[in-house]
Order: structure tokens, then C-alpha cells, then sequence
């Protein structure tokens, strides 16, 4: 129900500054509440909003000034957006409302407003030097900056930087690359100290040494000498603090920027590093004016990347349309460098410094560096370079705060070394062609990524994933996606908020409505999505069966199953295929049959026209081509019960021969897998769960590859967890050695238990292994033996009386209507 | 026959948030759907990606997921949520009294043309 008031007459919305973030939050804004507001804007550049980022490609001649324009002035006419571009805010009077605007020719406007929106940016900071005013002396922030850049690369030669940062170094590059010769000049000893460490700095600037840019570092500038030009007030000459000169017919500064605060310290807005605004980024001051982008001191932090500012801009945006929903909790950054060919990444404290450990691979011949580090078992910094792939993965364990010290072993290799399939062992975008496949899953190119990126205008990876579905199915080329958006779009796109949302319904984690229904004891859909104040009134087909999970697993027996919430496959419990008939999987306890039941199979065939007939991985037998109205016969016919091989449940116990006929074999393997399948089929779980129980260790069963796998040895039974034969093929862990079958029925029930209370929905045992910590799971199956005990009893407790979906339909909450078809 | 309507079902026959597919003698079925506030929309059972059976979706708001590929297709058109490109064929619906009616002239004629796209041993000799 729409709660807002809606007024008569528009409310006025007026935004200074005509920049990135701002004109996020007004295309969110018109996303949810096209309506409100009558809209106008002020923008000192005569531009329409363009991408800030993309200066630097500009500058290198990669790309041209009408391809980074993200707003046409077309696009702000169908909006029904005022736009004053090339006119200037001079003042803005908070009593009355009324903002005070000049242009170029000294004409004035004003406007008055509702709501003020102040996304006054940042402003380069400009040395105090002598001769700081001489032609040629410039910053380097907006596309005045960067033609005058191109001016004079056209007609002078030398050009000096001041500043070894992101914004100088791209400069210096798209400067050279204009034909001119470049020296950078760094006050410290190493280039962008502040993302960075030593080694990596000097491994930067040999490479750019290479390419052809000189450096003079440790150098203090002392005064800009000019001389120059018909009129004499051109620059010639840097002249430094040791009495050295280097001559320059152009200097850019780019020693750093300033949150733009000039306009709202007039206007009384309280500003510290920053205009400060709140959680739903109104400011402190007035809260009729927010304030989002560079210019917003957040927490005491003013970002300057994309990706927050983004998030920003939704949050402003739903507080703009009185929806009343949403804060912005701060974001973590992490940097990348827009120079081709050059691969950077660091995130976290990577200098390291009290207490902290480091994990370092250096190979400066082949141009690979990178620094791990490490404190109280977490990562807490990386600094890579020559190979950053993994930079993506480093972020997310620096932001997950996971403990690392069940793959510190291996945490240097990153997350691709382990099976990553689909994309041909590639971890560098650059290097490959247009015509390589990026995502395997869905078959999408680098071509056809770029292009997309380029012609749509997409600025994370979450629009990507959107467009052009790479990434989006098994992420596991998520790295190179990122690299591609790096280079085509140019924007650091990999700061994320600190908690992801379930999904577009709600600002909540997984972990926080799994909390809710516990605490609370929420019974139903209906009540979580009050209780967490969902946004949409029934979900959407994301969050609805995750939700449905949570109460199930949490609350059993008395949370009721929603049917409706569930995904096709759990409601008609047999798994749809592409041509919209069903396939048939029937348990087969430990994978063993009869003679039997295959006779009954076969009869089922025949008398079902069932066009194929398949052994599967899990040594079940699956019958494929099954229309839907046949199902319930079907069933019925074969007389074993549901396979759940269609279910976010335990699957198949997978078994070796065993000591019953196997020479080699030393444990009875088969019983074991018949015992750990009937003690624990019916078991859903937030994701598919897979065991296999091998005899020996010769491990026919392929044990190390499943989220349980049990191999038999002579004293007896070892027990690995979380392993995945799927996208990446992981390696189980072990967990434990016991010596009889009732404990590996109670260490594998307990653990799944574990897995089933506490895992999100869609997380397989190896994700949610990996984001506890291995060594979390000991505590709670090895050394607890009282909550193990508990555990293994509250999964008891859940599957007892559990239906089988295929027989008793009404206790499973079949609706066997959906398997007739009406007819018209 | 134009203005004809074929009685379907009553709407308490749909689950609420779920659909029904209702066979016609030619073409594929049509799947009707009902919202949680008793609303009723009939689509083609046919996603306009890769042919999945809307009907077997997860029905959300007025939109419903195919479950082939999780495409987001809106009842009230029939048009796929954007970024994704496409449209289904939509069905009028009357709903008077708790009964359902579809237009006898579309069932019997709209977009009988269309057709699932083919899978198994059938497809190897489609392709062959």
C-alpha cells in the first residue's frame, strides 16, 4: 500500500551540481516516484552529465567526448528535467528556499525549492606555488581540463605532472600516448604510496618506465617558471627545491582532491572533511537539503568511487520519494588502475604495521607481485600486481572478516587455481580476444561484453550480469568480468556495501532474516516480510523460497511449507526440463536395485512412451521425457520412493562395492550409504547436498568431491565435508576419524543439521563452510560433543514423519491439481 | 463469436500466487494466473526466451518467473522486464462471480502457431 502523501502540486526538487552521483539519484528517484517532483538543475560545466572517469581514455585517445556522455539533453527534455548547464550556484538562501544562479555572460536566476540536493563534487587541490596562474598550469578534473590537455599536447612538447596518484598517472599516460614527453614528478619515494606498497610502486614504474614516461621522485617542487607563450605568461620550466629545472610547456596538478564545500559553508551547512549528512544522507544541518558523491562526508569518510556513490544515490533517492526506507551503512573501496595493459589491485590495510603477518609472492622478472596480509586470522589487506584476477576474492574475504586458517595454505594461489572451469584457464582480460568466451555458462564473449558496456552505459557488475547474463549463473568468471568493466568503462566497481541484500525487496542479509525468524519467531512469510518491512507486497521469486527455508528449517513442524514459494521443481517434485516435461528419479538406497524394480522401471517406460532412460552421476536411474499428467502415475507404477534429485535436498548417498564382494575393500560401504541415505532422505537443505561412501581408501565412490564423503579405512571410518564436484571442483575437507557406522550417522547428521540451520539459501556446504571457517565447524561437530548430540536429535526431530512427496500428497502439500490441464 | 466467452474455471481453482494451464484443441495451453489479491491474467504458456511453460513459474506481484531461465514476464502484458527483451501473447480475461472466462475467438485462434521448442532423441532427429 502506498502510504505517501501526494500533494496537489509537485514539490520542488532543485540539485546543484550536474555530476555522476547526482544525476544517479534523480534517475532513481524517477525510477520509483516519477511524479513527485518537479526537477531542475544546476550544472557550472555546459555539459550534460558525463562520465567523469572516462577522462582518462579521452585523454589517451581511446575514446571520444560523446562516448562517456551518460545523459543526452535529449534525456533531461523527456524527464520533463529543467537544465541550467553553465550556470553557477552563487548562493542559496535556506530561510526562503531559494537557490542563486549566475552564467558566463553575468546573467542571474533562481529557483525555489522543496528539497535541495547538493552534489557539489570535489575540486582539485592546487600547490601554493609561485606561478601556479601561468597558461599551461592546470588540474586535471573535467572536460575543460582534459581538451586544454589535448590543446597542448597538439602544439607543445614537454609536460610535467606533479603527482605520482591515480588521476597523475593517467595523465601522464594519455599525455604521452598524445605524443608529448612526460616526466612525473612525486614528492615521495614510491608512486600512489596511499594504494600501493613500495615494491609494487617501483614494479609500476618500471613499467611505465618502459612505456616511455620519466619520473623524479622524492622531488619537492619549489615554483612554476614562466616565460613562455607570445605574451611571455606561458609556463617554461619546474623548478625544484635542489635548484634542478625540467622544462614544461604544460603542468598538470594532480596532487589530490577536496570535497567542493564552498557553496554549503555559505549557506551554514555543518562540513568537516565534507558536508555532513546522516544514514539516509540528508544532511545534519537541514534536513530538507541531501547531499550525495564526493562533496558528502559519510561517518567522516567522503568517497570518491563510483560504486558508493551509487549506493548513495539509491538510498537519497527512496528517502526523496518519502518511501522511508533504506540507510547507507558506509562502503569499503578498493583500487584499480585505468592504464591498459596495466594490471593493479589493493584493498584494506596492505602496508601492514602492528601485529600483522604477510603472505608475499614476488616475481619481478615476469611482473607479478602480490602482499597478503594477515591479522588475528583474517585477511585484512592485499596489494596485487601483474595478475589481479583474484582481487575480487581477496575483497570479499577482506569484507566477510571469514577466518582464513583452513586455506592460508592456499590463499596466495587464489580462488581460481583450485578447477576453475568455463573459461579456459584465462585471468587476464586484456590479453584475450573478442571472439574468447568470458562465461562459459552462458556462452557470453569479451566482444560482446564490451559492447554492451559501451552501448548501454552499464557501471557494475551487477548491470552486466543484467544484460548480457555474464557472470550470472555460476560467477565463477566474475574477475574477468570485472577486469573488462575496469577497462571498458573505466569506474572501480568493486567496493560493495558491507551486508548484500537478499534480494531487490529488501535492504536485509541472508544472516539477518535468518536472525529475525529465529528471535522472533516468525511463522510465516506474511510476518517476516511485515516484520523486516519488505518492499514489494509478496517478494519476488528470489527471496520467496529463501524465505520459506528459513522458516522450515528453523521452525519444523510448526512453520508450514508455502508451496507457492517454492521453485517448480519442489512444487511438482520432479525436475522441469527445457521442453517443459518433468524427469523421474526414484530412490535407490545406496544406489543398490533389484531386479524388481527394474522390471517395474522398464514397465513404466514402455507404458509411458518415456523417450530416454539415463544412469546419472549419482548412480540413480533417471527416466527423462515425462509429461506432467503422467507424473502422478508414474510414481505410482515404479512404487520406489522420490529420488528428490529434483530438490534443494539430500540427494544420493553414492557407494562403492565395499567388503561385501570387493577384494580390496575393508568396510561394508554399501550398508553405510544404504544406512547415512535412509536415515536422512526427505532432508531439505538451503542447497543440494551429495554424500558418498567409499570402502577403502581407493575411494571408487570419489568421496573427496561431495558435501559428505566417508571413506572406509581398516580401523574405521574417515569423514571429509564440503567438497563440490560442480562449477569449482573443491577438494573435501577432513573433518574427523570415528571408529563405528552410529557415528558417522551422528558426526554426518549433526554436520548437515549444522549446515541446514545456518547456511543461505543457494549456499552449498563448500560456500558455507568457506565463510564459517573450517575450523568453526570442528568446534561444533568434533570437539562439542553435547551440541553435536543435540544436533543430530534436532534433525531427527525434523524429518520424523517427513512425507514422501510422491505417495503422501496431502501431508507433502501437493496441490495435485496443477497436474491437469483445464480443458477449454 | 467474436464476443464469445468460453467459461474456464472458478478462480478459487488457481491457487493464489500460482496458475492452472488450461489445453485448447489447437495450439499450446494457456496458463491463467492469480495474483494475492484475486486478480486474473491469461498468457501464452510460453516464455518469449526459450518457449518455458510460464505456468510452472513463481507468481510475484503481477509478474511471474519462468522457471526455465528465471525471466521476469508481467501479466498484465505479457512483456518481459527489462534488460530482457520480448513478449508473450496475452489472453483477455473476464471474471465475473468467481468464474473464469477466456475469449472463445482467442482460444480458439490466438497464436496457435507457436510451439514448444523440441528436447531428447526427437530433437537429434529435428537437427539431423
Amino acid at each position: 500500500m502506498d502510504m505517501r502523501v501526494v500533494p496537489k502540486t509537485k514539490l520542488k526538487l532543485v540539485m546543484v551540481g550536474n555530476g555522476m552521483a547526482g544525476v544517479r539519484t534523480i534517475e532513481e528517484l524517477l525510477k520509483i516516484s516519477p511524479d513527485l517532483y518537479d526537477i531542475t538543475v544546476f550544472g557550472a560545466e555546459s555539459h550534460p552529465n558525463y562520465n567523469r572517469i572516462l577522462l582518462s581514455p579521452v585523454l589517451a585517445g581511446e575514446q571520444t567526448l560523446d562516448e562517456i556522455v551518460l545523459n543526452s539533453w535529449d534525456w533531461y527534455t523527456d524527464n520533463g528535467i529543467h537544465l541550467h548547464a553553465g550556470w553557477k550556484v552563487t548562493s542559496v538562501d535556506r530561510a526562503k528556499r531559494l537557490v542563486h544562479a549566475t552564467n558566463a555572460a553575468g546573467e542571474t536566476l533562481s529557483a525555489h525549492y522543496d528539497r535541495l540536493l547538493m552534489c557539489t563534487g570535489s575540486k582539485p587541490f592546487i600547490l601554493p606555488l609561485p606561478g601556479k596562474n601561468l597558461q599551461g598550469v592546470l588540474a586535471y578534473r573535467d572536460i575543460a581540463d582534459t581538451s586544454a590537455m589535448i590543446d597542448a599536447a597538439a602544439k607543445y612538447r614537454h609536460a610535467v605532472v606533479i603527482g605520482g596518484g591515480l588521476l597523475g598517472l593517467e595523465a601522464a599516460n594519455g599525455l604521452m600516448l598524445r605524443g608529448m614527453s612526460v616526466t612525473v614528478v612525486h614528492v615521495h619515494p614510491t608512486l600512489m604510496e596511499r594504494q600501493l606498497d613500495s615494491v609494487a610502486g617501483k614494479l609500476l614504474q618500471q613499467s611505465l618506465e618502459k612505456r616511455g614516461l620519466q619520473f623524479l621522485m622524492g622531488a619537492q617542487t619549489q615554483a612554476l617558471l614562466g616565460g613562455g607563450g607570445d605574451d611571455g605568461r606561458r609556463v617554461t620550466a619546474v623548478a625544484f627545491k635542489d635548484g634542478t629545472q625540467v622544462p614544461a610547456d604544460l603542468v598538470v596538478m594532480a596532487v589530490g582532491i577536496r570535497p567542493n564545500t564552498e557553496l554549503a559553508e555559505s549557506m551554514r551547512l555543518h562540513c568537516s572533511k565534507g558536508i555532513v549528512v546522516n544514514d539516509t544522507l540528508q544532511t545534519v544541518t537541514d534536513a530538507r537539503i541531501y547531499s550525495v558523491g564526493e562533496c558528502a562526508a559519510h561517518r567522516g569518510i567522503a568517497y570518491g568511487l563510483v560504486a558508493p556513490l551509487f549506493e548513495q544515490a539509491k538510498v537519497a533517492a527512496n528517502h526523496l520519494a518519502q518511501f522511508g526506507i533504506g540507510r547507507y551503512m558506509g562502503s569499503l573501496t578498493s583500487t584499480k588502475l585505468k592504464v591498459t595493459g596495466i594490471d593493479l589491485f589493493s584493498a584494506g590495510q596492505f602496508m601492514g604495521g602492528e601485529g600483522t603477518e604477510e603472505i608475499v609472492m614476488s616475481d619481478p622478472f615476469g611482473g607479478v607481485y602480490k602482499k597478503l596480509v594477515l591479522k588475528d586470522n583474517q585477511l585484512i589487506g592485499a596489494c596485487l600486481y601483474g595478475d589481479t584476477v583474484d582481487g575480487s576474492w581477496y575483497f570479499k574475504l577482506l569484507r566477510d572478516g571469514r577466518p582464513i586458517a583452513d586455506i592460508r595454505d592456499k590463499l596466495m594461489f587464489g580462488e581460481s587455481n583450485i578447477g576453475d572451469a568455463g573459461h579456459q584457464g584465462h585471468n587476464k582480460a586484456a590479453a584475450m580476444k573478442d571472439s574468447d568466451e568470458v562465461c562459459g555458462c552462458n556462452g557470453v564473449t569479451k566482444g560482446t561484453i564490451c559492447k554492451a558496456i559501451k552501448e548501454k552505459g552499464l557501471m557494475t557488475l551487477d548491470e552486466v550480469r543484467k544484460h548480457t547474463k555474464a557472470s550470472a549463473s555460476c560467477g565463477s568468471c566474475t574477475g574477468l568480468v570485472e577486469q573488462l568493466l575496469i577497462f571498458t568503462a573505466g569506474a572501480d566497481y568493486s567496493a560493495t556495501p558491507k551486508t548484500k541484500a537478499l534480494c531487490a525487496c529488501t535492504d536485509h542479509g541472508h544472516q539477518a532474516v535468518r536472525d529475525a525468524i529465529k528471535t522472533n519467531k516468525l511463522l510465516t512469510i506474511a510476518d517476516v516480510f511485515a516484520f523486516m518491512e519488505w518492499k514489494t507486497p509478496n517478494g519476488c521469486a528470489s527471496c520467496r523460497p529463501a524465505v520459506n527455508y528459513y522458516l522450515i528449517s528453523t521452525w519444523p513442524k510448526q512453520a508450514k511449507d508455502d508451496p507457492q514459494s517454492r521453485f517448480i521443481n519442489e512444487r511438482s517434485h520432479a525436475n522441469i526440463q527445457k521442453d517443459g516435461t518433468y524427469s523421474v528419479i526414484p530412490r535407490m538406497w545406496g544406489g543398490e536395485t533389484t531386479a524388481g524394480e527394474l522390471r517395474r522401471i522398464a514397465d513404466v517406460v514402455d507404458k509411458y512412451k518415456i523417450p530416454t532412460v539415463k544412469v546419472t552421476g549419482g548412480q540413480r536411474i533417471d527416466l527423462l521425457g515425462v509429461k506432467k499428467e503422467d507424473l502422478q502415475a508414474v510414481w505410482q507404477d515404479i512404487g520406489m520412493p522420490s529420488g528428490h534429485a529434483y530438490a534443494k535436498a539430500l540427494r544420493t548417498v553414492k557407494t562403492c562395492v565395499g567388503s561385501e564382494w570387493c577384494r580390496m575393500g575393508t568396510q561394508d560401504s554399501t550398508q553405510m550409504g544404504k544406512d547415512l541415505e535412509r536415515a536422512m532422505w526427505r532432508m531439505y537443505a538451503p542447497h543440494k547436498v551429495k554424500f558418498a561412501v567409499s570402502g577403502c581408501p581407493r575411494n571408487c565412490a570419489e568421496a573427496g568431491i561431495k558435501d559428505v564423503g566417508i571413506i572406509g579405512v581398516d580401523s574405521g571410518w574417515e569423514m571429509y565435508v564440503a567438497g563440490n564436484g560442480g562449477i569449482k571442483t573443491e577438494v573435501a575437507h577432513f573433518l574427523v576419524k570415528v571408529k563405528t557406522a552410529a557415528e558417522v550417522l551422528e558426526y554426518t547428521g549433526a554436520f548437515c543439521e549444522l549446515y541446514r540451520t545456518e547456511g543461505w539459501y543457494l549456499e552449498r556446504t563448500v560456500h558455507y563452510v568457506n565463510r564459517v571457517g573450517l575450523d568453526y565447524v570442528k568446534k561444533r561437530i568434533v570437539e562439542d560433543h553435547a551440541g553435536r548430540k543435540e544436533l543430530w536429535e534436532n534433525l531427527q526431530f525434523a524429518l520424523d514423519g517427513e512425507p514422501d512427496p510422491w505417495f503422501e500428497f496431502d501431508k507433502a502439500a501437493v496441490d495435485t491439481r496443477q497436474f491437469e490441464a483445464i480443458s477449454a | 463469436m467474436t464476443n464469445e466467452w468460453t467459461p474456464i474455471c472458478r478462480i478459487d481453482d488457481i491457487p493464489v500466487l500460482g496458475s492452472r494451464r488450461v489445453a485448447r484443441p489447437q495450439g499450446l495451453d494457456v496458463a491463467v494466473f492469480r495474483t494475492d489479491n484475486n486478480e486474473v491474467f491469461a498468457l501464452l504458456d510460453r516464455c518469449p526466451h526459450k518457449g518455458g511453460p510460464l505456468s510452472q513459474g513463481i507468481v510475484f506481484g503481477t509478474s511471474v518467473a519462468c522457471p526455465l531461465h528465471n525471466w521476469t514476464i508481467g501479466l498484465c502484458t505479457g512483456q518481459a522486464a527489462a534488460p530482457d527483451e520480448g513478449c508473450t501473447p496475452r489472453f483477455e480475461v473476464k471474471l465475473t462471480e468467481g468464474e473464469v472466462f477466456l475469449k472463445s475467438a482467442e482460444l480458439a485462434s490466438l497464436a496457435t502457431d507457436l510451439t514448444r521448442p523440441v528436447a531428447g532423441p526427437a530433437r537429434r532427429t529435428a537437427c539431423a
